[in-house]
């Protein structure tokens, strides 16, 4: 069990880096403490499996340190960083048994026979795999052969860190959120630091006690699944995290006033300085509500999603989607509509002012 | 599901069953007919029953060949497959090397079986060639046209220098096919070099390597061009394998009966051996 520091750390898959567009990653600082939970979110080419991979080992990075308690672990191959990894597709050891899989990474640690045995048995029956110890490995479904990847990583207790890189990927939707659970559970019961991987902020957000947001090699945010929803720091987490995304509009500052479609707004912040190239106000799609005065749209189309109306809306200088009560009359045509203050936020440059 | 009912639809399958039975089922059933019958030219043919398979059966001449045959094999298969293996495990993985390894390997496996038994037949010779005229000048009493055991030699390196690449090219593409997180996880249990060779590449390499060897098999028992252009079959019969010997006994004797005869023995040998290896390989794949 360890406290995970990432220090300054940046990687490039190249030899020589001419833009910031040749780094997978870019400067990245982090602090996990020890037996957190923690998800790395971002879409896929975004440097979440590169930043994976450091931590563990399997790469080595351009620059900046990586430290397990304080103390430094860059140089360090990944049995000597003492950590376990679940990867995307299930890799099991097809010509061993269950059990002979489970005591693998045990056996290769000269670790007597006696203490494998206890020690698969314990694991085995915390993952439900206990009938299956003697099979052959090969002819169990994906969640099962998921479970047996995971297992291996559970069985020696010295882990400093369990990474997962996107494991439900391969797994059916209706096993996802049981073997979901099943890991929130384990996190409880055995408290190690455990870092997740994924694109599916579903995933994050009920796995993790504090989400790390990833867009173009940086990370862009770091908080609690409510932090990210309710108060985005870039507009990418505004857009990747909620069902619709949040509503970015571009806007004029003049001096404290925050100008859209020509209507001042209020927002959450006071505006100071305004020395960006582009200044745009983000609001969430929940927190948009018609009113009598405000921002004039033309309403383009309702759904309903049963719990409640996802209603298009355009408006001079964009598309707006907005959130409305299922038993809601909404007005067609033309209406307005009104941002809550505390939710709705400026950016300059996609990143929040503050 | 509905099928429609067409006869008419048979028609279409006219031409596949015509060219099946002209290449295969047509001069299959000749050699039947000659394997049960005594001809003495003129179409005129005398029933035979299983006369020729007792005989062949029963040949001194069969089960020498037919050992020879055996012994040929397995040891072209214990050096191919293993050095096959060895070969595409040091292979390169990426960059300029890929290409490079892998139009040298495929360049043995480009010449015609003639120019192969040609090639070695000049490169061993022993006053001349420089296999031959090496090992000589070394001072190993080298001449694969008099010396049994010189002969076989010479066959064998033939044959590896012939066909491992084909081993090379199938491993090497199992290989490849394995995912990266497959040695990442290893590298994170813990487990050394050999135990990633036994418990992931071998494994891995399974399917391809049966078809290897299935391949290998079957080629090198039905070999007949290369030792046929490099010894003849000699010094004595000390090289005729199967094929050649066949040729000799339907071919130089004219003996068509018992050629017949062992020809249809030798496919269920090729047959028989396929199958038990196919089927003892595949057993477990079933289940998974």
């Amino acid at each position: 069990m360890a406290k995970v520091t990432l220090k300054d750390l940046s990687h490039s898959y190249l030899k020589t880096q001419s833009s910031d567009a040749d780094w997978a990653i870019r400067g990245v600082n982090i602090d996990w403490n020890d037996g957190g939970a923690y998800a790395l979110l971002g879409p896929s080419g975004c440097g979440k499996t590169t930043l994976l991979n450091i931590i563990s080992g399997l790469i080595t990075p351009t620059k900046g340190d990586i430290l397990f308690d304080d103390k430094v672990v860059s140089g360090l191959n990944p049995v000597e960083r003492n950590i376990a990894q679940i990867f995307q597709f299930p890799v099991i050891y097809d010509t061993m048994t269950v059990y002979d899989n489970l005591a693998f990474p045990l056996r290769n640690r000269k670790i007597p026979e006696e203490e494998i045995k206890a020690k698969v048995h314990e694991i085995a029956e915390m993952l439900e795999l206990s009938s299956t110890l003697n099979n052959r490995a090969s002819g169990l479904t994906a969640d099962g052969k998921q479970k047996i990847s995971l297992g291996r990583g559970l069985v020696r207790s010295d882990v400093n860190a369990i990474m997962f890189d996107e494991p439900l990927t391969v797994i059916d939707p209706h096993l996802k959120w049981i073997l979901r659970s099943k890991l929130k559970e384990l996190h409880q019961k055995i408290n190690r630091t455990m870092i997740y991987v994924t694109h599916d902020q579903t995933e994050a957000l009920t796995f993790a006690d504090q989400v790390v947001v990833m867009h173009e090699g940086q990370i862009v945010q770091t908080g609690t699944p409510v932090d990210l929803f309710e108060k985005p720091k870039h507009t990418f987490v505004g857009y990747f995290i909620g069902s619709p995304g949040m509503n970015v509009l571009p806007c004029q500052i003049n001096g404290n006033d925050v100008i859209v479609n020509g209507k001042k707004i209020e927002t959450h912040q006071q505006v100071k300085k305004n020395n960006f190239s582009k200044t745009e106000v983000g609001v969430r799609p929940e927190f948009i509500s018609f009113s009598n005065d405000g921002i004039p749209v033309k309403v383009l189309s309702v759904s309903n999603t049963g719990r409640h109306k996802i209603v298009d809306t355009e408006s001079e200088s964009g598309k707006i989607k907005m959130i409305a009560k299922s038993n809601e009359d909404i007005p067609s045509g033309s209406a307005f509509l009104k941002f809550k203050k505390e939710y709705t936020y400026t950016y300059g440059d996609s990143w929040i002012i503050e | 599901m509905n099928k429609t009912v067409n006869q008419k639809a048979w028609f279409f399958v006219i031409p596949v069953f015509v060219l099946v039975a002209f290449n295969a089922i047509i001069p299959l059933m000749t050699v039947v007919n000659y394997a049960f019958q005594e001809t003495f030219g003129n179409n005129v043919f005398m029933w035979e029953g299983t006369r020729w398979f007792k005989q062949i059966m029963l040949s001194e001449r069969f089960h020498a060949s037919l050992g020879r045959q055996f012994l040929f094999t397995f040891i072209i298969l214990f050096i191919q497959i293993p050095l096959g293996i060895a070969i595409a495990l040091t292979m390169p993985k990426e960059g300029l090397g890929v290409p490079v390894c892998l139009v040298l390997m495929s360049m043995p496996l480009l010449i015609p079986w003639n120019v192969v038994g040609a090639m070695w037949n000049i490169f061993a010779l022993p006053d001349i060639g420089f296999l031959g005229h090496s090992l000589n000048a070394l001072g190993f009493d080298y001449n694969f046209t008099q010396q049994i055991g010189d002969a076989w030699f010479t066959t064998i390196l033939m044959d590896v220098w012939h066909w491992t690449s084909l081993v090379v090219l199938l491993s090497y593409a199992g290989l490849r096919s394995i995912q990266p997180a497959y040695y990442q996880a290893a590298e994170i249990d813990g487990a050394s070099r050999w135990a990633v060779f036994t418990k992931i590449e071998l494994p891995k390499m399974k399917k391809v390597l049966t078809i290897a060897i299935l391949l290998r098999f079957m080629d090198s028992f039905m070999i007949y061009t290369e030792p046929f252009v490099l010894t003849g079959g000699g010094p004595g019969n000390a090289t005729a394998f199967l094929s050649i010997d066949l040729v000799k006994m339907a071919l130089g004797q004219f003996d068509l009966g018992p050629a017949a005869a062992m020809s249809l023995i030798y496919f269920f040998i090729v047959l028989l051996v396929c199958w038990v290896f196919y089927t003892l390989m595949m057993r477990n794949e079933e289940k998974s």
